[in-house]
């Protein structure tokens, strides 16, 4: 038999990526460009990259991609959609990009429904940088800008990004996933794969959270990282589908 | 043949804008230039265009950035504190090498400062603005014909240089109603095979990006962006010049300012008095060797702008330091009569000197 059971998709290109060992951002890379091959879309995706870890993740998608400054992603994806309606849009995002410098950005772009799709990549801190305090750190979760732990009495408590664009009308699909177990995978691929169908079928703005590890700068190993997210961030951050219309709930 | 129509400055740059090709529009209110961002808003959806007002000048720019990526002829326009919110993504419009136009319809600064017609943002737009080394093509227009004249120009020199441009305008400028006639894009719409638009059978992604983690890189980036400045420098320069042949003093002015400045001069000729003016229309490339030339025989200058000073410094590099260069301006949105320009004229001429 010469069937290939596992094989590199197409919309990832053969190149080792600079990703801690361990790190969950090449995982959901890998989902991203399963999908897109799936839907046969690779020839009209367009990518928008972040500023944060994945900043480079253009070298490792295999099709179109602009590198957005930084939290501006989702208006640079609008630009790119209203210019190529028929084109699948999305934007790639840490937390810090997200959830602290590109508030106002991912807030109106699911206000406005947005035919774009976001995959949300939440490690709690900010990676790039060398781990500072995100707007999604966990209380007493200590980063090198909250060295005595995070204090919500400073601070306030960590955004759940999910569930606040959940309420809006534009937002069409709203899911929360993670990517530390098979299972968990499997879904996080199916959550990826709708919110791409969401856009295809023209309802309006999908973004998927990614629940995920930075072992370098929470100074774990990475079987460390995965418990210590099970533990912590599952609980603070649930998982699950916020929002999703019905036609595509069945 | 094109028929004239009487038009507010600001509505004028929208339809030439439209006329050169433009199809998508990304604005947020501010004052002196809303009617443009109105304007978009009625007419996009006539011409199958795309009007989006962005939740922020921020976003706005960021979204040209992607339009632009994306392969758009895009307009964004705005006045002095929007404008400095779009720095960030001029920054990386520059760096990435995107076309796309912007438009600062200038108000007095800083902070909030006024909604009154101003040129304090000189400075901003001609030596970067933004961070890194880059500049914009800057073109600054003195009546309606020329706002749209200048709209369908920077469109093309946009593609042809892949680099923003910037129409720097005033409140006054905005508001202004004059005849003008509309004459389409000479170059038209340009392929962009380099364009994020999807692969579409091409088989190798384009990237659109301003990052080069490698200094050697990211250097031979910067000598590139160097070498076609420079190529703009040689091409791109863009000026009027009125009687200064035999003028003993030169008025330098652009924008709305050089209007005033130019009713001072035939007066002050019709007096007999000897002054010419200069007018720069490209402020970058500035026009210095044509200015040297223009104010060879001249003995003195006059620099006017609605601002503390900022163009005069451009001046003063143009032509050295072999003659006075004087400079009389008005801050904060109030306007300078052509007589009180005379008067510095006079002053000046009967040795008296100016500010
Ligand atoms: C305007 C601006 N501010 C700050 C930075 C520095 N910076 C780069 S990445 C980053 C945080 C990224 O964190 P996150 O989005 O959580 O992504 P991660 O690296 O964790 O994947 C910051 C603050 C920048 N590049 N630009
Ligand atoms: S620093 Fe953290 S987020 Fe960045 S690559 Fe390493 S593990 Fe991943």
């Amino acid at each position: 038999m010469t069937e290939k059971l596992f094989a590199r998709p197409k919309s990832l290109t053969d190149v080792s990526t600079h990703y801690c060992p361990g790190c969950h951002h090449g995982i959901i890379h890998r989902l991203i460009a399963e999908v897109i091959d799936e839907l046969d879309v690779q020839d009209k995706t367009i990518g928008v990259a972040p500023v944060g870890c994945s900043v480079l993740c253009y070298d490792y998608f295999n099709f179109d991609m602009i590198e957005a400054a930084h939290g501006r992603a989702p208006a640079t994806a609008t630009g790119v959609k209203r210019v190529h309606p028929d084109a699948v849009v999305f934007s790639y995002q840490g937390d810090g990009d997200l959830a602290a410098i590109g508030t106002a950005e991912i807030v109106h772009a699911a206000a406005r429904g947005e035919k774009i799709t976001t995959v949300f990549v939440n490690n709690a801190i900010y990676g790039m940088t060398g781990g500072q305090m995100a707007p999604t750190t966990l209380v007493n979760q200590v980063t090198t800008t909250s060295p005595y732990g995070r204090n919500p009495n400073f601070t306030g408590m960590p955004i759940k990004m999910s569930e606040m664009l959940a309420t809006l009308d534009g937002a069409k699909y709203i899911a929360r996933v993670a990517v530390n177990n098979p299972v968990n995978m499997i879904k996080a691929k199916k959550a990826i794969k709708q919110a791409f169908e969401i856009q295809l079928n023209g309802l309006g703005f999908a973004l998927v959270e990614v629940l995920s590890i930075c072992p370098t700068n929470w100074g774990m190993s990475p079987l460390e990282a995965v418990e210590w997210m099970e533990k912590n961030m599952v609980p603070y951050y649930p998982l699950g589908v916020f929002k999703v219309p019905e036609e595509v709930a069945k | 043949m094109a028929e004239k129509v009487l038009m507010k400055g600001n509505e004028a740059i929208g339809e030439a804008a439209i006329v050169a090709g433009c199809r998508h529009y990304f604005g947020y209110p501010i004052t002196p230039q809303t009617e443009l961002t109105e304007y978009m808003s009625r007419r996009m959806p006539k011409v199958d265009g795309v009007f989006l007002q962005a939740e922020s000048e921020v976003a706005a720019i960021n979204m040209v950035y992607g339009a632009a990526g994306a392969g758009a002829r895009v307009m964004t326009s705005s006045s002095s504190p929007g404008i400095s919110l779009k720095q960030e993504g001029i920054s990386y419009i520059a760096g990435a090498e995107l076309p796309c136009v912007i438009v600062n319809m200038m108000r007095g600064g800083p902070g909030l400062g006024s909604i009154q017609p101003a040129q304090g943002d000189y400075f901003q737009a001609t030596k970067g603005g933004g961070h890194g080394d880059y500049h914009n093509i800057v073109l600054a227009p003195n009546s309606v014909q020329e706002l749209v004249d200048i709209t369908v120009l920077s469109f093309d020199l946009a593609d042809q240089y892949r680099n923003p441009v910037m129409i720097l305008g005033d409140g006054a400028l905005g508001q202004m109603m004059e005849p003008a006639e509309f004459h389409s894009s000479n170059t038209g719409l340009v392929k962009k095979p380099w364009a994020a638009a999807g692969m579409r059978g091409r088989g190798k992604p384009n990237i659109i990006n301003s990052l080069y983690l490698q200094p050697e890189a990211l250097e031979q980036h910067n000598i590139h962006l160097q070498r076609k400045y420079a190529l703009i420098k040689e091409n791109e320069i863009r000026y009027e010049e009125i009687k200064t042949e035999d003028a003993e003093l030169v008025l330098v002015a652009y924008g709305i300012t050089s209007r005033i400045a130019r009713s001072a001069m035939e007066r002050a000729r019709a007096e007999g008095m000897k002054v010419g003016m200069f007018r720069p229309i490209s402020l970058w490339p500035f026009p210095e060797q044509q200015l040297a030339k223009s104010a060879e025989n001249a003995s003195a200058l006059l620099t006017l702008e609605l601002s503390a000073g900022q163009m005069i410094e451009d001046v003063r590099l143009s032509v050295g330091n072999i003659k006075p260069v004087h400079f009389y301006g008005r801050t904060g949105g109030m306007m300078p009569s052509p007589q009180e320009i005379y008067q510095e004229i006079v002053n000046i001429m009967n040795g008296k000197g100016g500010k």
